[in-house]
This record gives C-alpha cells, structure tokens and sequence, in this order.
C-alpha cells in the first residue's frame, strides 16, 4: 500500500492553498483530484472576482486557477497531483480507497489528511423537472466556460444568488438570451453589483417568484411561473408563461464531506453553512486529529475564504506532521484575521453564527 | 425597490455623483457600489488613494471628488463593474462617459449606438469616441461615449443597433 505524508483530496482553491502552504512548510503532499484537470470550481469562472487582493480578487477565477498551478509546480516533486482520482472510501488509520482513471482501484495510507472536497448543486421540486433542457447552473457554466457548447437559446434562470446571476451574465455573454430571473425569497441574494450589471442589460429579475411547473413533451418548451406571498404561498391567477429551451437551476449548494462522514467525523447539521458539516477546530481540523477539512465542504462559502482555509489547514497539517516552521505562529494568526476580515460584514454574518455553531468543543484556541 | 429588482433608485444615483461643478471641471469617477460586501480592488487601484474602503474590507467605497484625476484605473478592476467616469468639460450640450463593457463584438469608435438606462431600457442615442481594451485592463474593455447632458443621471450601458433586430 502506498504511504504519503499528506493527502489532500480535491483540487480546487482550498485544495491547492493547503498542498501550497504544507509545501512551504516542508511537507510533501499528495493532491487527488476526480476531474480530469485540477482547478475546482475555478476553472468554469470567466468573471472577475471580488474579495480581497491578498485572494486574488479582481482576477478571472480561471486565471486564479492558472496562478495557484503555476506556483504548485515550483515545488516540483514535493506535491503530486494525481488527475482522474477519485477517492471513495476514508477508513480508520487514514486508508483513502482511490478508483484512478475508472478502471485501477488502490489504497492510500496517509498520516494526516485535509478534506477539501466542495460542494454539491441543490435541486429543485416540480412537474416535469427532468425534462431535458432543465440544467442545474454548474452544468451550463461547463458546457459554456469549459467546452465552449451553448446550452440552448433562451434561458429560465431560477434563482438570484450569486451563482445565479454570475451565471445568467456569461450566458448573455456567450450571446444567449435571458428570459428573467427568478427568486422565491423577496430580495435579490446576490451581491447588488452583480445585479445590476444584469438589470442594466435588460433583464428583468422576479423576486418572490418559483416554479409552477416546466412544460415540453420530449424537451422543455416552456416554463410556467408564479409570484408568491409573504409567507411563499403561491398566488393562483399570477401565472406567467416564459417560452425557453433552457431552464438553469441555481438554489444553492450543499458541502459535499460524506467521506469525513465516512471516517468518523462529528457531523452536524448548520443551515447557516447550508448543509452536514464536521466540527472542527479554528485549525480547520476535525475531531480526528491529523484529519482537516477547507473550504465548501467545510460551509458554503466563497474561494477567497477557501484560499485562506486551505493555507491554514495546509500549515496546521503540516505542523503535525513535524514541519514547524520559525513563523509558524504568526502565519496562523495571519490566516486566521483574513478569514476573520472577509466574514465581519453585514454578508458574513450568517457564516459568523455557523462557524460558531460548527467548532469542537474547546476548539477555539486563546489567541 | 434597489433589493427586488437591482436598479438603483434615482435618489441613490444621485448621491454617488460628484457635484455638477467638479464634472464640468474634468473627468471624475462614479463608483455605484450601495452594499457592504467584502471586496475592495477599486481601492488598491486607485494611484491616487481617491477611494477609500479603511481597514474593514466591507466598508462601502469613498471616492474623494477632489482627489480623483478621472485616470480610469478602477474602472476594469472592479468586479462589480460598478464604476464610471464621467466628464462634462468638453461640451456645455453633451457629457462623455467611461463604461466598462464585456460584450463581443465591442463598438467601433465612430460609432452610434443606443443608451441604455440602468433597467436596460432604451433611453438616447450615443456616439463611441473610443474603445481601450490594453492587456492592463485584463479583458473587461472601456468604451468612452458622448451622451446629451440631460441624460448624465440615467445614462449607464448601451447596446449595438445591430443587436436591436435580433
Ligand atoms: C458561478 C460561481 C461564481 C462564483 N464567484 C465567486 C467569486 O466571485 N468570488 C469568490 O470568492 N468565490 C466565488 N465562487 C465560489 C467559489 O468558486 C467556491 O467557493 C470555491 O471554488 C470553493 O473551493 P473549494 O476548493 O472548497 O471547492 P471546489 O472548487 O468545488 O473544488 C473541489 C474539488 O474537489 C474535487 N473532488 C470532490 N470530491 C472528490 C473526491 N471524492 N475525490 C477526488 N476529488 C474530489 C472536485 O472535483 C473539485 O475539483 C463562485 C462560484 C460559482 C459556482
Ligand atoms: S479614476 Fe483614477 S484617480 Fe479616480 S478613483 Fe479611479 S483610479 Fe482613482
Ligand atoms: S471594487 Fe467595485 S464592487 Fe468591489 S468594493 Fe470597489 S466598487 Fe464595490
């Protein structure tokens, strides 16, 4: 069976952050990766990004991806990335069970672990939701961002959270029309800039609005709306019909961590990180010591706070593995104040109160 | 209504305007960013430290009329394309506009194409007097337009006359 120093399965932002901090602490580490290239959910973003410089932000997310890559490879044989890998199974004593190219299935053992798996589309209940043309957003930004397909010619947009209209702006983009979007809470959940820069192209965005139901024989055809009241009771006789080939479902996503589950971890359900979520400690580790987790799958959160959990969770892995180095200290509080930062606004009070809700007991250390 | 819809009230816009006078004086920014988000590009931007955001990354920018230079700077790097430049000391009839604009093909200079109003509704007719698209300005390209003063509040994207039949 093969041994490593440090597992670090997905390759997304917070992946890449912690094999990069762990490397630069002296450890070697060893990245699976499911997809047949690395990069997360940052490969399908073609939009600047908002956050802080020290995250990249005002760079494309690809570009980040491409950054954060190009970095990896000066530590040369220090950290692996292995492509097309996806782990199945996290059992006791840190076995990771890796299905590789879908045909060679093979065991790890690693002494510490960090977790940073993302997260999962949520989807959404009514007649005829799986009639072809109805995608979740995920989809329809690889189709379009990473292959270059269009999805269809008009589109449905179901939800207005970031994701939502990020994703309706590159559809316009890519030269595809947007009927409307829509949201059942009264207001717009994404950030007003990105709503704007979609209303002042036209688009007329729905709030208090869902699905009746998606109408099509062998394909959506059309898509019947309705408004809703205070209490997200349908209105009957607000019905609207929108003609589209494309139905896009962005309602949010869940933290995808069933191998944290797996291995033993204390899970726990907190809405405000939007699904089951390890406890862990302010470290990012969880209950299993050596065992870490970064990221969406740690809470459903943004890649800025994804970089700098990974880099904390790459440093404190690191750590107990033997590799403490001189600045250990201050890089630990350096990473913690900018997590600390991006969550103090009005946004990230929510993530606040989970984190809160998420931290073993005595997990909090006297800083 | 800004929180249902994302079009900004008029009232809104308006406080994010520099003072009549200081446009008529030379380009200046308008930086339309109304919600504490944590994000703050513009202000590393910005060569004249004209927009301050402090030491919470969520503060709503502050852009200092006085300041500002109008160079233009902020306006492809924020990620919200919320910034503008505008500058009334060319003509007492008509105002020039700096707008960020991602869409392909981009205008020609010369060319008339339709404004829009922040609903996206058809509002006037402007002239594109250039378009700058420099590697610096990392894909997100800046088209300066001439616009009928009377519009300088409600004037904030266009769309190519082609695009309006199909
Ligand atoms: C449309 C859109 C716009 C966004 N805009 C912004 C923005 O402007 N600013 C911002 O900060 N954030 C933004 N985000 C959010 C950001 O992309 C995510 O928060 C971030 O990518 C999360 O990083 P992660 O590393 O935790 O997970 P991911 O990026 O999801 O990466 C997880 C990786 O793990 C791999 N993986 C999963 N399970 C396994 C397994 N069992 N074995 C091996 N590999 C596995 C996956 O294939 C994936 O590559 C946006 C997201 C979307 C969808
Ligand atoms: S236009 Fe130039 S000087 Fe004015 S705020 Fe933007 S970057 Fe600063
Ligand atoms: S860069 Fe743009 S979106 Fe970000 S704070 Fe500045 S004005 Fe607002």
């Amino acid at each position: 069976m093969r041994e490593v120093e440090l597992l670090i399965i997905g390759s997304g932002p917070a992946g890449l952050c912690a094999a990069l901090s762990a490397a630069e602490s002296g450890a070697r580490a060893l990245i699976l990766e499911r997809s047949f290239r690395p990069g997360g959910q940052l490969v399908k973003q073609t939009h600047m990004f908002f956050g802080s410089e020290r995250q990249y932000a005002s760079h494309r997310g690809v570009d980040i991806a491409e950054l954060l890559l190009k970095k990896l490879a000066e530590y040369g044989e220090r950290i692996e990335l292995m492509l097309n890998a996806t782990a199945v199974g996290f059992y006791e004593d840190n076995v990771v069970t890796v299905l590789k190219d879908e045909k060679e299935y093979f065991k790890i053992r690693a002494k510490s672990v960090v977790c940073a798996t993302g997260a999962f589309e949520k989807s959404l209940a009514f007649p005829n939701n799986d009639l072809p043309g109805i995608y979740g957003a995920g989809a329809v930004q690889t189709l379009m961002n990473v292959y270059g397909v269009r999805p269809g010619n008009r589109v449905l947009m179901v939800g207005a959270g970031n994701i939502g209209v990020i994703v309706s702006y590159q559809l316009l983009q890519a030269g595809i029309e947007v009927a409307a979007v829509l949201d059942a809470a009264p207001r717009i959940g994404a950030y007003l800039v990105h709503a704007s820069k979609l209303a002042r192209m036209g688009v007329p965005i729905l709030t208090s609005h869902t699905v009746k139901e998606a109408v099509g024989t062998d394909c959506l055809e059309a898509a019947v709306v309705w408004a809703l009241d205070e209490k997200f009771k349908p209105i009957p006789g607000t019905e609207r019909r929108f003609d589209v080939d494309v139905m896009c479902v962005s309602v949010g996503l869940s933290p995808l961590n069933e191998l944290l589950a797996m291995r033993g971890a204390e899970m726990k359900y907190v809405p405000q990180l939007s699904g089951l979520v390890p406890l862990r400690s302010e470290n990012c580790e969880t209950g299993i010591p050596g065992v870490f987790v970064a990221g969406d799958a740690s809470g459903i959160e943004e890649a800025s706070s994804a970089m700098a959990e990974g880099w904390l969770a790459g440093l404190c892995a690191a750590a107990k593995l033997g590799y403490v180095p001189a600045d250990f200290e201050a890089r630990r509080r350096e990473y913690l104040s900018q997590l600390e930062n991006l969550r103090s606004g009005p946004v990230g009070e929510r993530i606040r109160a989970g984190m809160k809700l998420s931290l073993l007991e005595g997990g909090m250390r006297d800083v | 209504m800004f929180e249902k819809t994302g079009v900004a009230a008029p009232e809104m816009v308006l406080e994010k305007f520099p003072s009549v006078e200081r446009i008529n004086r030379g380009p200046v920014a308008v930086v339309e960013c109304y919600q504490k988000i944590p994000c703050n590009p513009c202000q590393t931007a910005c060569p004249l430290g004209a927009i301050e955001i402090g030491d919470d990354i969520n503060n709503i920018p502050q852009r200092d009329e006085e300041l500002c230079g109008g160079c233009g700077l902020c306006v492809s790097k924020c990620p919200g394309l919320a910034i503008m430049i505008v500058d009334g000391s060319k003509s007492p009839d008509s105002v020039e506009f700096r707008i960020p604009y991602e869409f392909l093909p981009l205008p020609a200079a010369g060319e008339t194409v339709l404004g829009l109003d922040r609903a996206g509704r058809p509002l006037c007719r402007a002239k594109v007097l250039k378009v700058l698209n420099p590697p610096s300005f990392d894909r997100t390209p800046v088209v300066t337009l001439e616009v009928e003063r009377k519009y300088l509040y409600t004037f904030r994207n266009f769309r190519r006359e082609a695009e309006e039949h199909g």
